[in-house]
């Protein structure tokens, strides 16, 4: 057990490189042969934000201070965590020519598309920076805790692609149930609405079920409430992602030798 | 046997296909299926039983018609299938030429793509900044170096593919048909560089359509056919045996 997990540890550190190869060029091929280039990264999530606010303020008015930052932060977060599970889902796939010709271990691919979709986040978070500047909403010394629902986000989203690539390789059908599923639970994630305003629903006792909703309001606690986290917060965050990693390294590793008879 | 150290042992090795003839891939058809009670898999063994020692310093030829296994052989050396029975064991570092370019995006350059390459082969960051310009210069593409993979052709993707390949010195170079690619003065630059990597100690395990080719670089040599091992021996013999039939 001690000696398989320190092989494992080797064989990681070994095609670290790669990892970081596959990562660079995700980024150079996304905004490659556009004039503006890597400004795009930014530029990007700061536009989309902008037609969401301007959206959003004006079909809903609820009482939220500094309603567009509200939204942004969610939506910030709610993106990440679908980005990265829908790209993993599908990285084992997508890289099917290689793996049918070189050993490479297949736990890199859902891995390097949860990093890349990290880098995209980061640099979403200048654009919500820029958005806090422009609309005068308070710096909070508090912000930089943001980093812990951040960094348990990426455990979480991580385990929940390993899980996805491994199943969907078996049953395809999972792909297109996934992109259902997100979208659902994107109304159920408290995006762009208050919480309050499902006091004394079902819906209430379900948005407590959705991690996502718990990563979301952690980061909001942080950035806009600029108060410490609860005890639940820090609680749940660290607990699904670790309940996520165990099971979607656990399928993944139970699926991976026969990934190669069926993509 | 001898005292020569054994690199590649392939013990009593089968690997088993599943059909894609009916392959169920979905939840539904795994249910429909399930429920009618139909769901089995035809089964089809791509290599069944097969043993081979192959010892330091072999030039190791493997022959076969079309389909009879031998890549298939090849890749789980490689490890790129997991043996459904019996045991693969290999002592050191391989190098795998199997379909040259595995891991090329043909929107990078090839500057870019040397280095992802380099990656996927599991090479070090440092290993490959100092093997660089031996890379560069072995595949003649000095002046293309920033231009897009996408415009190059066939042929020189295989040449920057075989250089990064081979420009370290590994102890099992495993090679698929990969000399036919290339040009003509290209494919004697790349049989002299496998020479030179076996002069310095490498085993090369080799797979190639020519008898000739067989024949004239390899010591021994496996004759396949449909999976199963017909005969192994030196080359001269299986070669022989093997023209005799076809």
């Amino acid at each position: 057990m001690i000696k398989n997990l320190k092989g494992s540890f080797q064989n990681f550190y070994r095609y670290r490189f790669l990892l970081q190869n596959l990562i660079q060029r995700d980024i150079k091929v996304k905004y490659r042969r556009s004039t503006l280039g890597i400004l795009w990264s930014v530029l990007n999530p700061l536009l989309m934000m902008f037609v969401l606010t301007m959206v959003f303020s004006y079909f809903f008015r609820f009482d939220i201070e500094n309603y567009p930052v509200y939204i942004l932060s969610g939506q910030l977060i709610f993106n990440y965590f679908t980005e990265s599970t829908s790209m993993a889902m599908e990285s084992v796939i997508g890289y099917a020519p290689l793996i049918k010709k070189v050993y490479v271990p297949k736990y890199i691919f859902p891995l390097e598309k949860t990093c890349f979709s990290f880098v995209n986040l980061c640099f979403s978070c200048i654009a919500l920076v820029v958005v806090m500047l422009v609309t005068g909403a308070p710096f909070h010394p508090t912000m930089i805790l943001a980093l812990y629902p951040m960094a348990t986000l990426f455990v979480f989203s991580l385990g929940v692609g390993l899980f996805l690539a491994s199943s969907s390789i078996f049953f395809r059908d999972i792909i297109h149930l996934w992109s259902v599923f997100t979208t659902a639970l994107m109304y159920a994630s408290a995006v762009f609405y208050p919480k309050s305003l499902l006091d004394g629903s079902i819906m209430q006792f379900l948005i407590n079920l959705n991690p996502v909703y718990w990563y979301i309001d952690a980061f909001r606690q942080v950035v806009l409430n600029g108060q410490m986290f609860t005890f639940n917060h820090i609680l749940v965050c660290a607990l699904c992602a670790v309940v996520a990693m165990v099971v979607g390294v656990k399928v993944f590793r139970k699926g991976q030798d026969s990934f190669i008879l069926y993509i | 046997m001898d005292d020569k150290k054994i690199m590649v042992s392939i013990d009593n090795v089968g690997i088993r296909f599943n059909l894609a003839k009916e392959r169920v891939d979905s939840l539904k058809e795994y249910f429909l299926k399930f429920t009618k009670g139909a769901l089995h898999f035809e089964e089809f063994w791509a290599l069944d039983g097969v043993s081979l020692d192959i010892e330091k310093g072999d030039f190791y030829g493997l022959v076969g018609i079309n389909g009879s296994g031998k890549s298939t052989l090849l890749k789980a050396v490689a490890g790129v299938f997991k043996p459904t029975r019996g045991k693969i064991t290999v002592n050191g570092t391989i190098a795998p030429l199997i379909e040259l370019g595995a891991g090329f995006d043909m929107d990078l350059t090839a500057r870019e793509n040397i280095f992802l390459n380099g990656a996927v082969l599991g090479f070090s960051k440092e290993h490959m900044l100092a093997k660089f310009d031996e890379i560069v210069d072995f595949s003649e593409l000095h002046d293309f170096l920033d231009v897009p993979l996408k415009n190059y052709s066939s042929g020189m993707v295989a040449r920057i593919a075989f250089a990064i390949a081979t420009a370290t010195k590994p102890d099992i170079l495993i090679a698929d048909e990969i000399l036919a690619v290339g040009d003509y003065a290209f494919q004697e630059k790349c049989e002299k560089r496998m020479q030179e990597l076996l002069d310095a100690g490498t085993t090369v395990i080799f797979v190639s359509h020519s008898i000739e080719q067989v024949k004239r670089m390899c010591n021994k040599a496996t004759w396949i056919e449909k999976g199963k091992v017909i005969m192994t021996g030196d080359a001269e013999t299986v070669c022989d045996a093997y023209s005799a039939k076809y």
